[in-house]
C-alpha cells in the first residue's frame, strides 16, 4: 500500500512479504539502502534493493501490462498478465510482485511472454459475460484496453453463453455484476486491507471461486458502508455505482418539475479527468454552464451548505464543551472522591482544557458527520459511540432540506415540484439520501445523488465538451460560497474550516494571526491520522450569530482545543480503538473522519482510475480554489448570514435548525442475522 | 436458534480461543474443533469467531469455503468420502460409488434425511496401493468393495455418535 | 489398523533410536550441517532442493524465532510413503526435526498433518509425549543447556495445495491456503514472518539416517546429482503395490520388475504433477536430473485409456487449484473440456495444438507448482500417445 494509506501499526491481512507496494525484503543491516543494478530489455538501471521489476521498468519507461496490481493496494500477483522472463529462471515471473534482490536480467516482451499474456487474456475473456457496448466501463475498462493492446480478435477458448451470477441490485450505492469479474481481487484488498470494512472476500476455490459477501448476502444486508472505494479500484464493470441518470433525465424532461442541482467541491476538481484533462484542473464555473445546458433549472453550490455545517457543527461543539464543563464543576463540588484523586480531577479541569468527563459523560470528542460512509461505519462497528457523532446532517442533506423549505418559500415553487439533485464525489451519498429519516422538509430532502462519473456521462450525452465551456456563476439565493466550503473536499478540510470559524468567533481575532493565509497547515496533508492543538488565549468579543449561546464566554479562556483528522476507515478504526482504550485521541474535542482515503476527492464516485498522485493533484486544485476566493471563512458568507436572519431565525442549533438540519443515527452493529 | 443455544455456542467458542489463542493462527484449530463438535460452522459462529480473533466474518467464511473438510452447512453424523483419484479409479471406485448411492438413497454431495450420512468425494487418501479407499469421518477403509459397503454402513448405524472420531477430548 | 504394504527391509528399520540426534549434538550445529551437505541430500517432497542449502539460508536469515515445519500434507495422487513413515517411524521424523532445530536454532516445530490422516494424530501425539518424557523434546534436550525445542501437530483440512510450502504457512496462519509470491521464501519470511524451514516427512527421516550412518554411506548410493535412497509409493497395475526403498537413479524398467509391473504401457512418475513415461522410455532413470519424483509411481497396464487418465488428473487439479491465479484457475477447466472433446472425437487438430500451447503457458506463467505442473500429464500423454488420441480427433 502506498505509505500515506498504510494504517499505523496494524498488521494487514496480507502476509508480511506482500503488505507493501514494493515487496518487503529482509532488513539485513548491510542490505538496507543497498542499490542493485538490473537490466531490463537490455537497458540497465540501478534501483534500491527490493524494488519490483515492474517499478524498475516503469522508471525506464518500459510498459508492462498489469491488472491485479494497484498502486494503493498490497501486492497480489494473481492475474499473471505482468509476467516477464528473468534470465536463469524456468518459469516466468510476475513483475509486479517480484522484488529485485540480486542483479538480474529481465526481458519483458519475449515470444513466451507475449504468448502467455495473450493466453491469460483469452482465458479471462472466456470466462467473462458482458458486452462492452452495454457496459458502464466501456472506454475505461482495463480488461477491454488490454484486449485491444494484445490484439485479441476472437474468443480462442470460447465465451460465456449466459450469465453465471445474478446481478446484485440491492444496494442504493453499488451494483455488483460478478459476470464481469476477472477475480483480480482488487476489491477484496480495498475493502479488507485499505478500508478494513471487510465486506468482500473470495469464496470457494478453484474455478468455483467468486467474490462474495458474508454468506453471499445482498450488499444491502451486510456491513458495506457504500464508500465505493472498491468501484474505483475495480478494473472492469463488475462493480459500479447505482446509476440514477435516467431518473434525473426524466425529471429534467418533465416540464412541471423544477430541477435544481447542487455541486460539491470534489467533483469539480475531478471531472476534467473524464474529459481527457490531467488531474487537478478545477472545472467549477465551466461546469455550471454545462449543467444549465443539460437542463438543470438552477445550479447551487454545496459549499453554501458546507458553511452552514460549520456554523451548526461548531455551535454544537461549543455546547458540548460547555456542558462537559458544567458537569465537571458540578462533579468537582459534589464528588468527594474527586478530591481524593487530585490528579484525576485536575486532568478534567478547564485549565487543563480537557472537557472530557468520564463520570458525567457529555459525549466528547465530537465526531464529524459529513461523510456518510464514515457514519455507516460507526453505526456498524462503533454503535456505542453514535452519540459522539455530530447530529448535523451532511451538507448535501442540509441543502436538500433548505431547498424544499426556505428556497421553496422564497421562490414560491411548490416543494412537491422541486427535484433536488446532488452532484457528489461519493457513492455513499446515494445511500444517505435514501435514508428514511432524511425527509425533514416533509419531502425526500435529496431526490437523487449523482456521481462525478455519471454527470460526465450526462454532459457528454448533450454533446458538450466541458473544458471548452464558458464560465458562469452559481445561482442565487445561495450564491458563491467561501473557501472554507471548498476545502471540505479534502481530508482535513472540515477541521480547517471549523478552526477558521470557531477560532475567529470565539477569540475575535483573525485566524491569520495564527496561520499564514488562514491555512491551517497542521491538519493538512495525506498522513493517515493527524493531530493538532489550538490554544485559545483570549476570548471575545463574540459576534451576534452565536453570542446568545452563553452569557459569559470566559470559560473558554486559556483552553486548548485538541483536534484530530483521520481519512480512510482503516485509519478511523485506529483512532476509534485508541479512544476505546482511553488513549490520546480520547482526550480530543473534535475529530474529523472521512471514509475515503484522501477525503471526498478520493470518493467512490470520482473518476477512475485513482492513485496517490491523482488524489494529490485534486487536493491541489481544491486548495488553489480556496485561495482564489475572497471570502474564505464560513461565518463570513453573506448568503448564509441572510438565511439565518430570514429563515433559521432562532440561530444555529435552534429549533428550526434542529428540525431541518440535524438528524439521528441507527445503531446497526456488525452482526448479521 | 434459541438465544440460549447461541449463548452456549459463544461460551464454547470463547473457551476455544482460551485454548488455541486469540490471533489469527488459531483460526484453523478453532474451525476444526467446531466441525468435530457441531458438524458444521454456522454463520453465527463465524461472526463470533471473527469477533474474538479481530478479523472480518467474511474472512472466516472465505477460509471455511476454501477447505473441503470445513463446511458451513449441517452435514451428517458420518461423512463418507470416497476417493476418486486415479489409483482408486482404476481399482473400481465406480462400483463402490454406485453401491453407496443405492444403499444410502442419496447422490454425492447429499445428506440422508435422518442426518446420519453425508456422501462426498475425496481426492487421493494416501491408500492408493489398497484402493478403492474411503474415509468415514476420521476412519479409513481400504479395498472397499460393493459388498463391504453394506457392512461399513451397518457398522456406522450401530454406533450411536461418532465412532470414527478418535479421542473426542483432543482435536 | 491398516494392512501396511512395505516390501523389503527399509533402512529406517535399522536405525538405532536417537543415534542421529545424539551424534549431531556431540558437535556444534555447523558440523551436522556439514555432514548433511556432504551427503548430497535433496528434498524428498518432490522439488529436490538441497536440504543443507535450505537450512544454511535459514541460519543466515536474521530472526529471533525460527520454525521447523514438517510437511506431512502428502496429497500427491499415488503417494503414501509419508503415511507409512509417520505410522511406523514417527520417531525418525521428530528426531530429524529436532536436528533441524538444533542446526538452524529453532525452538518451535510444527507438523502439518493432512486432514485425511487425522487417524494418525493420536499415535503421533503419543510419540511426542514419550519423547518429551525421554527429554528428547522440551527443555535442555539431551541435557544440552539451552537447547529447547518442541513440536506441535496442526491439521490440514482437505486442500492439496497446502502441501505447497507457502500455502502451508498461509494455512497455519489461519488463511486460505493460497501460495504466496516468492521471493521472499520461507527461509526469510515464513511462519508469522519468521525464518522457517519446511521439509518433507521423508527428508527429516533421512537426515537422521545420514547422521547415524554417515554422509559417505548415503552419497555412495544413487547418482551424482541424486544421492541416496528414496521411498517409492507404487500403485496401479502391478502385482505388488506398496512402499519400496530404492536407490535414486533406478530406471523405470528396473523398478517395474521389482514391483511386478512388467508389460506396463506407461508409468506416471511423480504423481499427478509428474510425468507420464511411455514404455519406450522405460530406460530413463528416476532422479532429479532425469525423471524427478516425490516418490509416486503409478503403473498403467496395456488396457488403460490414457485420455481417461489425463482427465482424472486434470479433474484433480481443477478441484484442488486454489483459484487465485488465472492460468491455473481458468486453464485447467479448458484442458478438461479439451479432453472431453477428444474423447468424443470433437477436437480438431488445430484446437489440440492450441490446448498444448495453453498447457505451456500454464507451466510458465502459473503462480505455484500446482498450476505449473497441472498440464504435465496432459502434455506428456498427448506427446507419447498420439496414436491413441489421434484416432479420435475430429474433422
Ligand atoms: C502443489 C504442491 C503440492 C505439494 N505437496 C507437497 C506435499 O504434500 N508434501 C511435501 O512434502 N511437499 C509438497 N510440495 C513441495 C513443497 O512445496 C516443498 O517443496 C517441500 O515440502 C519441501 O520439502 P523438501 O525440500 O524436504 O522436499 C508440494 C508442492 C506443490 C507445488
Ligand atoms: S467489463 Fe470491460 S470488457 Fe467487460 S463488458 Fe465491460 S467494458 Fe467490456
Ligand atoms: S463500498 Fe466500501 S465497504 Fe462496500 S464493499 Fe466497497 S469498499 Fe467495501
Ligand atoms: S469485482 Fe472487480 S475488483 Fe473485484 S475481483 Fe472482480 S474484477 Fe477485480
Ligand atoms: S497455480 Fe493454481 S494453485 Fe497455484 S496459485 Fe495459481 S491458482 Fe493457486
Ligand atoms: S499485475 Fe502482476 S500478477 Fe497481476
Ligand atoms: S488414489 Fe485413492 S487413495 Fe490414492
Amino acid at each position: 500500500m502506498s505509505d500515506e494509506l498504510l494504517p499505523h501499526g496494524h498488521p494487514t491481512r496480507a502476509p508480511a512479504s506482500q503488505r507493501g507496494r514494493t515487496a518487503e525484503v529482509l532488513e539485513h543491516a548491510k542490505a538496507l539502502g543497498k542499490q542493485i543494478e538490473v537490466t531490463i530489455d537490455g537497458r540497465a538501471i540501478t534501483v534500491p534493493l527490493g524494488t519490483t521489476i515492474l517499478e524498475s521498468a516503469q522508471q525506464l519507461g518500459i510498459r508492462i501490462p498489469t491488472l491485479c496490481y494497484h498502486q494503493d493496494l498490497c501486492l497480489a500477483g494473481v492475474c499473471r498478465i505482468c509476467v516477464v522472463e528473468v534470465e536463469g529462471q524456468r518459469a516466468l515471473q510476475a513483475s509486479c510482485s517480484y522484488p529485485i534482490t540480486a542483479p538480474i536480467h529481465v526481458k519483458t516482451h519475449t515470444p513466451a511472454v507475449r504468448k502467455a499474456r495473450r493466453h491469460i487474456l483469452d482465458l479471462m475473456l472466456a470466462n467473462h459475460y458482458g458486452e462492452c457496448y452495454t457496459c458502464n466501463r466501456n472506454g475505461n475498462c482495463e480488461l477491454q484496453s488490454l484486449a485491444e493492446e494484445y490484439g485479441v480478435d476472437y474468443f480462442r477458448f470460447g465465451r460465456m453463453e449466459k450469465p453465471r451470477y445474478e446481478i446484485d441490485l440491492s444496494s442504493h450505492a453499488l451494483v455488483r455484476d460478478m459476470n464481469k469479474c476477472v477475480l483480480c481481487r482488487r476489491c477484496v484488498r480495498t475493502c479488507i486491507d485499505l478500508q478494513e470494512v471487510g465486506v468482500l472476500e473470495a469464496i470457494d476455490r478453484g474455478n468455483r471461486i467468486k467474490i462474495a459477501t458474508f454468506g453471499d448476502k445482498p450488499l444491502s444486508d451486510v456491513v458495506c458502508i457504500n464508500c465505493g472505494q472498491c468501484i474505483n479500484r475495480c478494473p472492469t464493470g463488475a462493480l459500479r455505482a447505482n446509476d440514477n441518470t435516467d431518473e434525473v433525465w426524466q425529471a429534467i424532461d418533465d416540464p412541471t418539475k423544477h430541477v435544481v442541482i447542487q455541486t460539491a467541491p470534489s467533483p469539480r476538481a475531478g471531472i476534467g479527468e473524464c474529459f481527457g484533462l490531467p488531474p487537478g484542473q478545477p472545472m467549477t464555473f465551466r461546469m455550471n454552464t454545462a449543467l444549465r445546458y443539460c437542463g438543470f433549472d438552477k445550479v447551487f453550490d454545496t459549499n453554501f451548505a458546507a458553511d452552514l455545517t460549520i456554523i451548526e457543527e461548531g455551535t454544537e461543539l461549543l455546547l458540548r464543551l460547555k456542558a462537559a464543563m458544567a458537569n465537571d464543576e458540578c462533579r468537582m463540588m459534589n464528588d468527594e472522591s474527586a478530591l481524593q484523586h487530585p490528579e484525576r480531577s485536575q486532568s478534567q479541569s478547564i485549565h487543563n482544557s480537557s472537557f472530557i468527563n468520564h463520570n458525567f459523560p457529555v459525549p466528547l470528542p465530537q465526531f464529524t458527520s459529513c461523510s456518510p460512509g464514515w457514519v455507516k461505519f460507526a453505526e456498524h462497528f462503533y454503535p456505542e459511540y453514535l452519540d459522539h457523532v455530530s447530529t448535523c446532517k451532511s451538507p448535501q442533506q442540509m441543502f436538500g432540506a433548505l431547498l424544499k423549505t426556505f428556497y421553496a418559500e422564497k421562490t414560491g415553487v411548490n416543494p412537491r415540484d422541486i427535484v433536488t439533485v446532488a452532484l457528489m464525489p461519493c457513492s455513499a451519498k446515494k445511500f444517505e439520501c435514501n435514508r428514511p429519516e432524511m425527509c425533514a422538509s416533509g419531502y425526500k430532502d435529496i431526490d437523487y445523488g449523482l456521481t462525478t462519473r455519471e454527470l460526465a456521462k450526462m454532459i457528454r450525452e448533450v454533446g458538450v465538451d466541458l473544458p471548452n465551456m464558458p464560465k458562469s456563476d452559481f445561482d442565487d439565493p445561495f450564491g458563491t460560497a467561501t473557501g472554507s466550503g471548498v476545502i471540505f473536499g479534502v481530508t482535513g478540510g472540515v477541521m480547517e474550516s471549523a478552526i477558521r470559524t470557531v477560532f475567529e468567533l470565539v477569540t475575535g481575532k483573525k485566524v491569520e494571526n495564527l496561520f499564514d493565509h488562514a491555512e491551517v497547515v497542521p491538519v493538512r496533508g495525506f498522513e493517515g491520522i493527524r493531530y493538532a492543538e489550538l490554544p485559545i488565549v483570549e476570548v471575545g468579543p463574540v459576534p451576534a450569530i452565536i453570542s446568545h449561546l452563553f452569557k459569559d464566554w470566559n470559560w473558554l479562556k486559556g483552553a486548548t482545543l485538541k483536534v484530530a483528522v483521520a481519512h480512510g476507515t482503516a485509519n478511523a478504526k485506529r483512532v476509534m480503538e485508541d479512544i476505546k482504550a482511553g488513549g490520546k485521541f480520547s482526550e480530543c474535542h473534535f475529530i474529523e473522519f472521512m471514509a475515503c482515503p484522501g477525503g471526498c476527492l478520493g470518493g467512490g464516485g470520482q473518476p477512475i482510475p485513482t492513485s496517490p498522485e491523482i488524489r494529490a493533484a485534486r487536493a491541489k486544485a481544491i486548495y488553489d480554489e480556496d485561495r482564489s476566493y475572497t471570502i474564505r471563512k464560513s461565518h463570513e458568507n453573506p448568503a448564509l448570514l441572510q438565511v439565518y436572519a430570514d429563515f433559521l431565525t432562532d440561530g444555529p442549533c435552534g429549533h428550526r435548525s434542529h428540525k431541518l438540519l440535524h438528524t439521528h443515527y441507527t445503531p446497526r452493529g456488525k452482526y448479521i442475522a | 436458534m434459541l438465544v440460549t443455544e447461541q449463548e452456549r455456542l459463544r461460551d464454547d467458542l470463547v473457551k476455544m480461543t482460551d485454548r488455541f489463542g486469540r490471533d489469527r493462527s488459531a483460526l484453523m484449530p478453532i474451525l476444526q474443533e467446531l466441525m468435530r463438535t457441531r458438524y458444521h460452522i454456522s454463520e453465527y459462529s463465524m461472526q463470533v469467531i471473527a469477533d474474538l480473533l479481530d478479523i472480518h466474518p467474511v474472512e472466516v467464511s472465505s477460509v471455511v469455503s476454501f477447505y473441503s473438510f470445513l463446511e458451513d452447512k449441517q452435514r451428517g453424523q458420518f461423512v463418507i468420502r470416497l476417493c476418486r483419484t486415479i489409483a482408486c479409479d482404476m481399482s473400481g471406485e465406480g462400483n463402490v460409488a454406485r453401491q453407496l448411492v443405492n444403499d444410502l438413497g442419496i447422490e454425492f454431495g447429499g445428506t440422508t434425511p435422518d442426518g446420519k450420512f453425508t456422501l462426498g468425494w475425496a481426492n487421493c487418501l494416501g491408500m492408493c496401493d489398497q484402493g478403492p479407499a474411503m474415509l468415514v469421518n476420521e476412519k479409513i477403509y481400504t479395498q472397499v468393495t460393493p459388498e463391504k459397503v453394506h457392512s461399513i454402513l451397518e457398522e456406522c448405524r450401530s454406533t450411536f455418535g461418532v465412532h470414527a472420531t478418535v479421542d473426542k477430548e483432543r482435536c | 489398523m491398516i494392512a501396511e504394504t512395505t516390501h523389503g527391509s527399509l533402512t529406517f528399520c535399522s536405525i538405532e533410536p536417537d543415534s542421529g540426534l545424539g551424534s549431531a549434538l556431540e558437535r556444534p550445529p555447523a558440523d551436522a550441517l556439514g555432514r548433511i551437505e556432504a551427503s548430497g541430500l535433496r528434498g524428498r517432497g518432490g522439488a529436490g532442493f538441497p536440504t543443507s542449502l535450505k537450512w544454511e539460508l535459514a541460519i543466515k536469515s536474521p530472526g529471533e524465532y525460527k520454525y521447523v515445519i514438517c510437511n506431512a500434507d502428502e496429497g500427491e495422487p499415488g503417494t503414501f510413503k509419508d503415511r507409512v513413515i509417520l505410522s511406523d517411524f514417527a520417531d525418525l521424523v521428530f528426531e530429524g526435526m529436532t536436528i533441524g532445530a538444533f542446526v538452524i536454532g529453532a525452538k518451535h516445530g510444527i507438523v502439518y498433518l493432512r486432514g485425511e490422516y487425522a487417524y494418525l494424530r493420536s499415535h503421533l501425539e503419543n510419540v511426542l509425549r514419550r519423547r518429551r518424557a525421554q527429554n528428547l523434546l522440551g527443555k535442555n534436550i539431551h541435557g544440552l543447556e539451552g537447547f529447547d525445542f518442541d513440536v506441535e501437530i496442526r491439521m490440514g483440512a482437505g486442500a492439496y495445495v497446502c502441501g505447497e510450502e507457502t500455502a502451508l504457512i498461509e494455512s497455519l496462519e489461519g488463511q486460505r491456503g493460497e501460495p504466496r509470491n516468492r521471493p521472499p521464501f520461507p527461509i526469510d519470511t515464513g511462519y508469522l514472518g519468521n525464518p522457517t524451514i519446511v521439509n518433507n516427512v521423508e527428508t527429516f527421516a533421512w537426515v537422521v539416517c545420514i547422521l547415524a550412518k554417515g554422509a559417505k554411506w548415503f552419497n555412495s548410493i544413487g547418482t551424482k546429482k541424486s544421492t541416496g535412497l528414496k521411498l517409492f509409493s507404487v500403485s496401479g497395475d502391478c502385482s505388488q503395490p506398496g512402499v519400496y526403498e530404492f536407490p535414486m537413479g533406478i530406471t523405470v524398467a528396473e523398478l517395474l520388475k521389482e514391483v511386478g509391473g512388467e508389460g506396463a504401457k506407461a508409468v506416471q512418475v511423480g504423481g499427478a504433477a509428474g510425468q507420464c513415461v511411455p514404455a519406450a522410455q522405460f530406460e530413463r532413470t528416476i532422479a532429479y536430473e532425469d525423471v524427478p519424483t516425490g516418490g509416486s509411481v503409478i503403473v498403467f497396464g496395456p488396457g488403460r485409456d490414457m485420455l481417461r487418465v489425463a482427465e482424472n488428473f486434470l479433474e484433480f487439479f481443477a478441484d484442488e487449484s486454489c483459484g487465485q491465479c488465472t492460468p491455473c484457475r481458468e486453464g485447467t477447466p479448458k484442458l478438461i473440456e479439451g479432453v472431453k472433446m477428444l474423447q468424443q472425437g470433437r477436437c480438431s487438430m488445430q484446437y489440440l495444438h492450441e490446448l498444448c500451447s495453453l498447457g505451456e503457458t500454464m507451466q510458465a506463467a502459473s503462480k505455484c507448482g500446482l498450476g505449473q505442473m497441472a498440464p504435465n500429464a496432459f502434455l506428456s500423454i498427448v506427446e507419447h500417445f498420439q496414436d491413441e488420441i489421434l484416432g479420435r480427433i475430429g474433422r
